[in-house]
């Protein structure tokens, strides 16, 4: 606790010394925002601002009227002795008829809000997440996934609370702050004058009070990180704790942090609630002192103002007083959101995936004299098809790795000389302790990560030529951590290939030998699975991922650590339906389990990003090297 | 996934509001400072009144003064009860959020095993954190509105009537009028709000997916596929949202049609009592001031309304928590003493949910200092035998003995202080290797500590850290290897010094001499110890006096290494797959601490 208060000190100097730069920087985002919201809404959103201003003049052509009321009809009427209610029907019926076209822009323009705002963040979630999709694995192996999942539950919303409420609210308060200003010069120039004071006080106050209380808001935001933290860590260890009997230490801990969270809301908050009455009683000064100085005005003849000349004012006075408080109000809440906003612009911002390739994987027949012919039925045939020239290469599964090396960062690499050959239908696999770079070869085949130097040959194409979507399509993967999407079964299992039948990926459930228990299960293959497959044992999840990935049907397979899981038994089972699975197809397998890699045609035993042996198993076991070592085990030791 | 019913929100909304606890007195404080400001409030237009009719028409300029004085008087006083009613609306409201995460924290302290498995760490620290939020918002909201409202309201009405009660009829109506149309909105789009935020949570689920699935998607090429299932769900929220928020704005035509009706009534009926003689012109202005009050407090009464019911899935979600019951308490009169390491399973079964048979018949004796393997399938049942004995789990018929008293009747602490389990999922915790040491016992020095480490092959690699024991380890333990972790998590069991000691599949991740060399240290130094050890291996388990063959939740065999692969089938294939196609490549990092040369 201790060290974060510390720490605390000269962050908060940097914030001071970014404050220039970052209002510029929210003036921009701000400036895109707008841009976007109101980019597709051009009609809809001048309509809306026409709206707007129909709507507060109305509201303002009522309050003047009042003046109109008292010193052209009540007054006069009073003074007559046979009162004519004539003249007064007809103003107040013109009242009525500008108060419905009042009505009716409001309805108006509240409506279209609605569809332009809730339309707005349609589009920028639709877009949000689809710009996500094209993102490189990079993207997600580098950002916090709770971060970036922050940009979907916080910061959109509060850009939806920006476009559908602050927006309208700073329009329709500015109109009714200008017009109710230009009818009170018109009224009288000293009050008028008086009035603006007020106002520039009342709005100097809000801000100073607004920039306060966001000081504390950030603090706030900070210790719900905190207790997020904590919370998060120790819910994950919940069990651990149990075990241990440390819940009431843990409590201790976990009182201390919430009451700093308690202490940083409640100051965040306050200042915040202060604001309103502030305002308010700052508004009902203004109007006092412009009662009494008016009143000396009018009743001392100084100037020609009338007494229902001065109530009118007094009114137009107490009517500025709320939408100066709204507006300075919602400019710090935009200001707020700001922030948000400018972290889903800088997601929108993020490079996609770069894909210049122009060979496509197409289907074959293959016929009696060896030519080829594009089709579209599944043939199990397949084949590169150049764009430019429309040649077409067979897809055998030749695949070739040159000198290849690659880091994730340029400081660091991890891959040093790399060299693999696949021929069609081999099997190779990647032995190596954890970090030597077993999973990074197979991210590479399948361009996650782009190489640094060296080539990777796909049936003696270069992979970078090859379409990205077209390159994955060729290459089945089961990947180390299984992920399930909420679905059923049966539609987990037809991920693999969408227009799988029920029975082609119940025969692939029985090949992975998934299907005995999908059949225990109390709804079968229509068994929904929530939160990524949480109803499920590690192991299960495995088996599913193996059938996801035999439906499937690629040409190529890449196994890393598909059956990591599944207990030694099972696997044995499992391992038959594997190997008809990878026979006759190129595959490369990443495993721990010996039983998984000795059948190999070629095993990789990787160090520290390097291939420091190579070959099959009797011939590595002849080696004596790194391989058999491993493989002994401790009885090397012996 | 909460799926809120439409009449739960009364409920739920008094269950938040009983945790208000000692800071009741804050929110009690802002009422009554509300009430005060809106008297204030009240009050003011009614000078303002004074100030027309009394000073400014009748020329008398004292008058301007001294109600002029009077009106600051006033505001100064609204501005001090605003100010005071402000605060303590929010100390109230922090208050609150703090008792509900208090409290849920605190009933997640006390949550057996099973209680656990219920709820996802993702679910337990979003009704933590944003769930606790919205509460926090919605009742600061709650406090100030709720109560400003209504006395606005009715202080106004009440001025009205005592300004002129024939005028005050005209717009009795027409709050009768509002009202209804204001209730009948309000409730509408209460329904739609919460099926706003049922879709809410599944568009979430799914981007939730997609983040820590992107690989998948990739690798099968699905980005199309999958923005096609994201933009349908958004496409069904964007309805939902219109709709509600459609139906929520015609509250504003509604009032302000009602708002003018009242004022242009006023203006001809107004101006008839004036020539009347019943009426001045500041009542007049006065009365129009009312009339905008009540209509708004109305308005902002259903905002409040539709605020709560915005919240509801949040206040469902924490309720959830909080009166989630321990499956399990201590007995009233515990045993607090274990005489020795002996277990006795008496025809046990189990189930982790009813009828599941998860364990059957199982009928088990194991003596006291005893090492016994327990080896089987995944899914047969090994870490649910284990379980049962440090009473993680209880039994669902039959019972079991530890030390010759049935688990139930020990106090669950003492209990878990003998059995040291480590469990399959460990986790260490951000801290030093000597706090995470201490949670087998706080008062270790740093000499049990250093014994501990080395019955479990940790001292080796901590002593090659740069600060040794004191070396920082990251949440969840994420800067130490899968192996280094496993043999911190049993040195850390040790340090318990249990008189029943379960390993559960805990040095998978360690190589097999090291693995062996734990063995060989827990034999010679813990001879008085019951160890039981849980592994996939075979070579872990063959050096224990007996093993275990679990398979389908029942006690296949129990007898030696050398008896099982004469006698047991299972046993035998097992040892065949992995001896005949020899170990693993578990972790062989672990050489680079010089384990295996």
């Amino acid at each position: 606790m201790g060290k974060m208060k510390k720490s605390d000190a000269p962050e908060k100097n940097i914030r001071k010394k970014g404050a220039k730069s970052e209002e510029g920087k929210n003036l921009r985002t701000f400036g895109r925002m707008l841009g976007y919201m109101i980019s597709g809404y051009k009609l809809r959103f001048t309509m809306v601002i026409l709206c707007i201003i129909g709507s507060s003049l109305a509201t303002l052509y009522g309050t003047l009227f009042m003046q109109v009321l008292i010193d052209d009809y009540i007054v006069p009427l009073t003074k007559m002795e046979d009162p004519d209610f004539g003249p007064l029907g007809k103003a107040i019926l013109i009242l009525a008829a500008i108060y419905g076209a009042g009505v009716l822009c409001s309805f108006v323009y509240s409506r279209v809000m609605v569809y332009i705002g809730q339309g707005s963040i349609l589009r920028l979630r639709k877009d949000t997440f689809e710009h996500m999709e094209t993102l490189p694995i990079k993207y997600f192996d580098t950002n916090a996934h709770g971060d970036i999942m922050s940009v979907y539950t916080n910061d959109i919303d509060t850009l939806r609370m920006v476009m559908t409420q602050s927006i309208p609210q700073i329009v329709s308060s500015s109109v009714t702050i200008i017009s109710t200003v230009i009818s009170m010069f018109a009224l009288d120039i000293p009050l008028t004058v008086l009035s603006l004071f007020m106002l520039v006080v009342m709005m100097y106050t809000t801000t100073k009070l607004g920039s306060r209380s966001r000081k504390y808001f950030v603090d706030q935001q900070m210790d719900l990180g905190n207790v997020n933290g904590y919370v998060e860590e120790m819910t994950e260890g919940q069990k651990v704790i149990k075990v241990f009997c440390h819940e009431e230490k843990n409590l201790e801990e976990f009182k201390k942090r919430n009451e700093q969270l308690r202490s940083s809301a409640e100051k965040a908050n306050q200042i915040a609630n202060v604001m309103m009455p502030v305002n308010m009683n700052i508004g009902n000064i203004s109007y006092v002192l412009c009662a009494a100085i008016g009143g000396v005005l009018a009743l001392g003849g100084y100037t020609d103002m009338t007494i229902g000349t001065l109530i009118s004012f007094l009114t137009l006075n107490r009517n500025v007083t709320q939408p100066v408080g709204t507006m300075s109000q919602q400019v710090g809440s935009i200001v707020t959101a700001m922030a948000g906003a400018y972290r889903i612009f800088k997601l929108l911002g993020e490079k996609p995936e770069k894909d210049e390739g122009d060979v496509e994987l197409v289907n074959v027949e293959i016929k009696e004299d060896g030519s080829m012919e594009e089709t579209d039925e599944r043939t199990k045939h397949w084949a590169w098809k150049d764009e430019k020239n429309g040649r077409l290469t067979e897809l055998c599964g030749d695949i070739v790795m040159e000198d290849v090396d690659f880091g994730y960062t340029p400081e660091k690499t991890v891959l040093h000389d790399v060299n693999v050959y696949a021929r069609p239908g081999q099997k190779i696999a990647f032995v190596g302790s954890t970090g030597a770079g077993k999973t990074t070869i197979t991210n590479l085949i399948n361009r996650f990560y782009d190489i640094d130097d060296g080539k990777i040959l796909y049936d003696g194409i270069d992979v970078n030529k090859i379409k990205k979507a077209d390159l994955r399509r060729s290459l089945g993967i089961v990947l180390q951590d299984t992920h399930l999407f909420t679905d059923t079964i049966m539609e987990n299992i037809r991920y693999g290939r969408l227009d799988a039948t029920d029975e082609e990926c119940i025969a692939a459930a029985e090949m992975a030998n998934a299907d005995s228990f999908i059949h225990r299960l109390p709804d079968g293959y229509d068994t929904v699975l929530t939160g990524d497959g949480g109803n499920l044992s590690q192991g299960q999840r495995q088996l599913i991922a193996i059938a996801r990935a035999e439906v499937a049907d690629p040409p190529v397979l890449i196994l890393d650590e598909a059956t990591s899981s599944i207990d030694t038994r099972t696997e044995v089972m499992v391992q038959e339906g594997m190997d008809r699975l990878m026979s006759e197809r190129t595959s490369f397998v990443i495993a721990h389990r010996l039983s998984t890699v000795r059948n190999s045609d070629c095993i990789m035993v990787l160090e520290n990003g390097r291939i420091i042996e190579r070959g099959n198993h009797e011939q590595l076991m002849e080696q004596k090297g790194r391989y058999y070592q491993l493989y002994t085990g401790g009885k090397a030791l012996e | 996934m909460i799926r809120v019913k439409k009449g739960r929100c009364k409920k739920l909304f008094w269950k938040i509001v009983r945790q208000i606890g000692k800071y009741k007195k804050a929110a009690v404080m802002a009422v009554v400072f509300t009430a005060l400001e809106v008297a204030m409030e009240v009050l003011i237009p009614y000078a303002t009144a004074l100030i027309i009719d009394r000073g400014i028409e009748a020329g008398d300029l004292g008058k301007v003064y001294t109600y002029g004085g009077l009106m600051v008087a006033m505001a100064a006083l609204s501005l001090t009860f605003g100010i005071i009613a402000g605060r303590c609306a929010s100390t109230a409201s922090t208050g609150l959020s703090y008792n509900l995460r208090d409290k849920m924290f605190t009933n997640i302290q006390t949550f057996a095993f099973s209680n656990i498995d219920r709820f996802s760490t993702a679910g337990l620290v979003t009704r933590m954190t944003t769930d606790v939020t919205n509460i926090q918002n919605a009742s600061m909201m709650t406090l100030r509105i709720a109560v400003r409202s209504p006395l606005m309201f009715i202080c106004s009405v009440i001025m009205c009537v005592l300004i002129n009660v024939e005028l005050s009829a005209i717009f009795l109506v027409a709050i009768v009028v509002l009202g209804v149309a204001v209730g009948v909105i309000t409730k509408k789009t209460y329904g739609l709000f919460i099926k706003v935020f049922n879709q809410y949570d599944d568009v979430n689920a799914s981007i939730q997916e997609n983040i820590s699935a992107i690989r998948v998607v990739k690798a099968f090429v699905r980005e199309k596929f999958e923005n096609k299932k994201y933009g349908k769900a958004v496409e069904k929220l964007y309805q939902l949202f219109v709709k509600a928020e459609t139906t929520l704005m015609l509250v504003t035509p509604a009032m302000m049609l009602v708002m003018y009706g009242c004022m242009i009534s006023l203006s001809w009926f107004g101006a008839k009592f004036i020539v009347a003689g019943d009426l001045t012109t500041g009542e007049l202005t006065s009365m129009f001031t009312y009339i905008m009050s009540i209509l708004m407090s109305l308005m902002m009464l259903s905002m409040v309304i539709v605020m709560i019911a915005m919240s509801s899935a949040s206040a469902e979600r924490i309720i959830e928590v909080l009166e989630e019951k321990p499956d399990m308490e201590n007995p009233e009169k515990p045993v607090m003493e274990m005489k020795d390491g002996s277990i006795d399973f008496e025809n046990v079964d189990f189930s982790y949910k009813k009828g599941s048979g998860d364990l059957r018949n199982i009928d088990l004796h194991i003596d006291s200092g005893e090492t016994i393997g327990v080896i089987g399938g995944t899914g047969s049942g090994k870490s649910s035998l284990i379980g049962l004995i440090s009473r993680l789990y209880d039994v669902s018929e039959g019972s079991l003995k530890v030390g010759g008293v049935d688990v139930r009747e020990y106090d669950i602490d003492m209990l878990r202080n003998n059995v040291s389990v480590v469990l399959q999922n460990n986790v260490l915790f951000s801290g030093t290797i000597l706090d995470n040491l201490r949670w087998g016992n706080e008062n270790a020095t740093e000499e049990e500590c250093r014994e501990a480490c080395r019955l479990a092959c940790a001292d080796e690699f901590i002593e090659k850290m740069p600060d040794k024991y004191e070396t920082m380890i990251e949440r969840g333990g994420s800067n130490v290897s899968g192996g280094q972790k496993q043999r911190l998590c049993i040195a850390r069991a040790l340090l318990k010094n249990p008189k029943v000691i379960i390993l559960d599949d805990s040095t998978s991740a360690v190589d097999t001499a090291t693995d062996k060399k734990i063995k060989e240290a827990f034999a010679s130094k813990l001879t008085g110890v019951t160890k039981i050890i849980i592994a996939q291996r075979v070579a872990s388990v063959e050096g224990a006096d007996r093993i275990i063959v679990m398979d389908d939740g029942t006690v296949n065999s129990f007898d030696t290494h050398e008896n099982l692969l004469k006698n047991n089938e299972i046993y035998r294939e097992i040892y065949e797959v992995q001896t005949k196609f020899g170990g693993d490549f578990d972790e062989p990092q672990a050489d680079s601490d010089g384990e295996v040369n």
